[in-house]
């Protein structure tokens, strides 16, 4: 499986995310760049003269820089299930980390959009009895979703503790 | 509690009152079927099929409750009247006496009719694991609230109910609403049952629960009217409050030179003002924290009454306030968070050697005056948050997680490590620059105590500890029904 981090840093063992989701992501990026750039460019170029078209090109960087910004986000995603609870680490510039105690989980929720099915992705949220529980892992291959849900769910009810 | 348990569907029973026409004969035949309810598992009730299988006794709420559910719609309809004021007034000066009073007397019945088909709907039974609660004439409802899910009990009376002797009992758990409280039951009913329901989420038998009664209880403070008054002429934010009341109609004044805008600004600042200053004073009145076997009981407030209990192990999270001007007495204020609950104070205003007592209660096994805190590290914190960084700081016990934040008041959250539901590390670009972290720790009463300024190895390190912790404490933690092992200090 391509993945963007792999790893065993301090005994853990960290998982990436598949590159499926980096690739949605950049495909998204650079449809609505282009389109953006094309919806710019058209009408300021018909009405107001054809160097004026050139401000097209502004979306077109802003999805280059965008381009790198996805790739440096999509390597920050990752996560590492422990004996006792899960381990969800992100970001570049504002790093989050996660923990989640197996036994806290209330809900685990496999969810599909359809662009993310159109690109064989799912996304799995925990929910906890913590509206402030911020743990989604985006952009896994569906197979992995399911398996990290039921083996989460399992783990939940065999570690379940009260509030 | 605008809305009591059917108070949602006025319209649905409105055709229904109109049809029956006489509110005694209809109200007769109409609760044919419901009448044999009582005494038999109702259709709605038994569904459950509960193992225990002993027959579920439905009981009916206070005959008192009729007028209050009349109440509502008939405000409702003079609302509607005052607004539509002209064309009202018009209107009923066409019309001449009798079909005045005729209106009249059908508007009465109508609403009477309402109310009284409303009461007649609603009954609650208590089996050994739930409460149940069964409303509506059109569109049932049943509420089945899990006594083990118990997070508090509040029983209150309001003015008005206290002269009519009566009072109303809610359940917290996650998830209710504020219809499914019991309103209106007899004081004496209402005192017995919040017994019998605390007796049954503690794990006791039936039988047994219901001859246990009320749990004795020992008082632990009380606050008296003058310390109130004083630590309420101390707070900063009261006199902030007052301030702002009397400024801002002036300056609104001042600047549109209309009083009437000034006029129309004074009075939600007033009700504002209200809340902070007299209405706090009113609420917080005679306030008293008294220790049973079922829980810490609160009871407050001089006109409406209210009479609460936190079970034991039920508080998430525990937070100690101590404004400016109060550490000179070192007087402080607890506040409590428990989940599904709108209980906030658990003292307005104590010592701090009192105060720390009745915190001993809820949290036990905790050593408050023993926890040692430690503030930021000056070299990098410094740029981060400029002045305040020097209220920050952080203790860690084997039981608990405590964070401080506020310089001019000064704030302290406690979370037992059991309560914590997940835990964050987050660090910004400025933050890391400076070699600086937050760690957040979850609770389940949508609160979040953030330990913010660690230094950044020290933060990732207290994230997988207070991870460990809270895992190993939660496996010591007291059972949901805390009778049915020896608690701590039971």
């Amino acid at each position: 499986m391509d993945t963007g981090t792999k790893g065993e840093t301090d005994g853990l063992r960290w998982v990436g995310l598949p590159g499926g989701l980096l690739t949605m992501r950049r495909t998204l990026l650079v449809v609505w760049s282009g389109l953006l750039a094309v919806a710019t460019a058209l009408p300021l170029g018909l009405l107001v003269g054809p160097a004026w078209a050139a401000a097209g090109a502004f979306w077109l960087a802003a999805g280059g820089w965008g381009w790198a910004l996805l790739g440096r986000n999509w390597r920050s995603w990752r996560y590492a299930e422990r004996a006792d609870d899960l381990l969800i680490s992100r970001g570049v510039l504002w790093r989050e980390q996660t923990v989640v105690p197996y036994g806290r989980m209330q809900l685990v929720e496999v969810t599909s959009g359809p662009v993310e099915r159109r690109f064989g992705l799912a996304s799995l949220q925990l929910h906890t009895a913590a509206a402030a529980t911020d743990a989604r892992i985006p952009g896994l291959v569906p197979a992995e979703a399911e398996r990290l849900r039921d083996r989460l769910a399992a783990l939940g009810e065999a570690r379940s503790a009260g509030l | 509690m605008t809305s009591g348990p059917v108070g949602e569907e006025p319209v649905t029973s409105g055709p229904v009152g109109d049809g029956a026409g006489t509110p005694g004969p209809a109200g007769g035949p109409a609760a044919g079927p419901a009448a044999g309810a009582p005494g038999t598992p109702g259709p709605a009730g038994g569904g459950a099929g509960e193992p225990g299988g002993q027959g579920v006794t439905e009981r009916r709420l206070h005959p008192f409750t009729p007028l209050r559910r009349a109440w509502v719609p008939i405000a409702a309809t003079v609302g509607v009247l005052a607004q539509q004021g002209d064309r009202a007034a018009r209107w009923v000066a066409d019309l001449s006496t009798l079909l005045r009073l005729v209106t009249l007397v059908g508007v009465v019945l109508m609403f009477g009719v309402y109310g009284f088909l409303s009461w007649w709907f609603t009954h609650y039974a208590v089996t050994d694991t739930e409460l149940r609660i069964r409303t509506g004439l059109l569109f049932r409802r049943t509420a089945h609230i899990r006594l083990d899910r118990l997070q508090a009990v509040d029983v209150t009376r309001p003015l008005l109910a206290r002269l009519t002797g009566v009072a109303s009992l809610r359940l917290d758990v996650i998830g209710t609403e504020e219809k499914d409280q019991l309103a209106f039951l007899g004081e004496q009913e209402a005192v017995a049952l919040r017994a019998e329901l605390l007796a049954r989420a503690a794990g006791f038998a039936p039988e047994e629960a219901v001859r246990l009664g009320e749990a004795p209880q020992r008082e632990l403070l009380r606050v008296t009217p003058r310390e109130l008054a004083v630590s309420l002429a101390l707070s900063l934010g009261v006199w902030a409050a007052l301030a702002g009341g009397i400024v801002a109609p002036f300056a609104v004044w001042w600047f549109s030179s209309s009083p009437w805008v000034a006029v129309a600004t004074l009075l939600p600042m007033l009700g504002a003002v209200w809340a902070g200053t007299a209405g706090r004073f009113l609420t917080e009145y005679d306030w008293r924290v008294a220790e049973s076997p079922d829980g810490l009981r609160l009871d407050h407030g001089m006109l409406d009454r209210a009479h609460e209990t936190v079970p034991p192990g039920r508080v998430q999270t525990v937070r100690i306030v101590e404004p400016l001007l109060w550490r000179r007495s070192d007087r402080v204020r607890v506040e409590l968070a428990v989940a599904g609950s709108k209980n906030e104070v658990l003292v307005p205003v104590a010592s701090r050697a009192a105060a720390y007592a009745v915190i001993a209660r809820v949290l036990p096994g905790v050593d408050l005056a023993g926890l040692s805190f430690s503030g930021s590290p000056d070299t990098g914190s410094r740029w981060v948050v400029p002045v305040w960084w020097k209220g920050y700081a952080l203790a860690v016990s084997p039981e608990v997680f405590a964070a401080r934040h506020g310089r001019l008041c000064r704030r302290t959250e406690i979370v037992p490590h059991a309560k914590v539901q997940s835990v964050r590390f987050t660090q910004g670009p400025w933050a890391r620059a400076r070699g600086v972290a937050d760690v957040h720790v979850d609770t389940g009463a949508n609160g979040t105590v953030t330990a913010r300024l660690r230094e950044a190895s020290a933060a990732a390190r207290l994230l997988h500890e207070q991870a460990a912790r809270s895992h190993t404490s939660r496996a010591t933690a007291r059972p949901d029904r805390w009778m049915t092992e020896s608690g701590p200090e039971a």
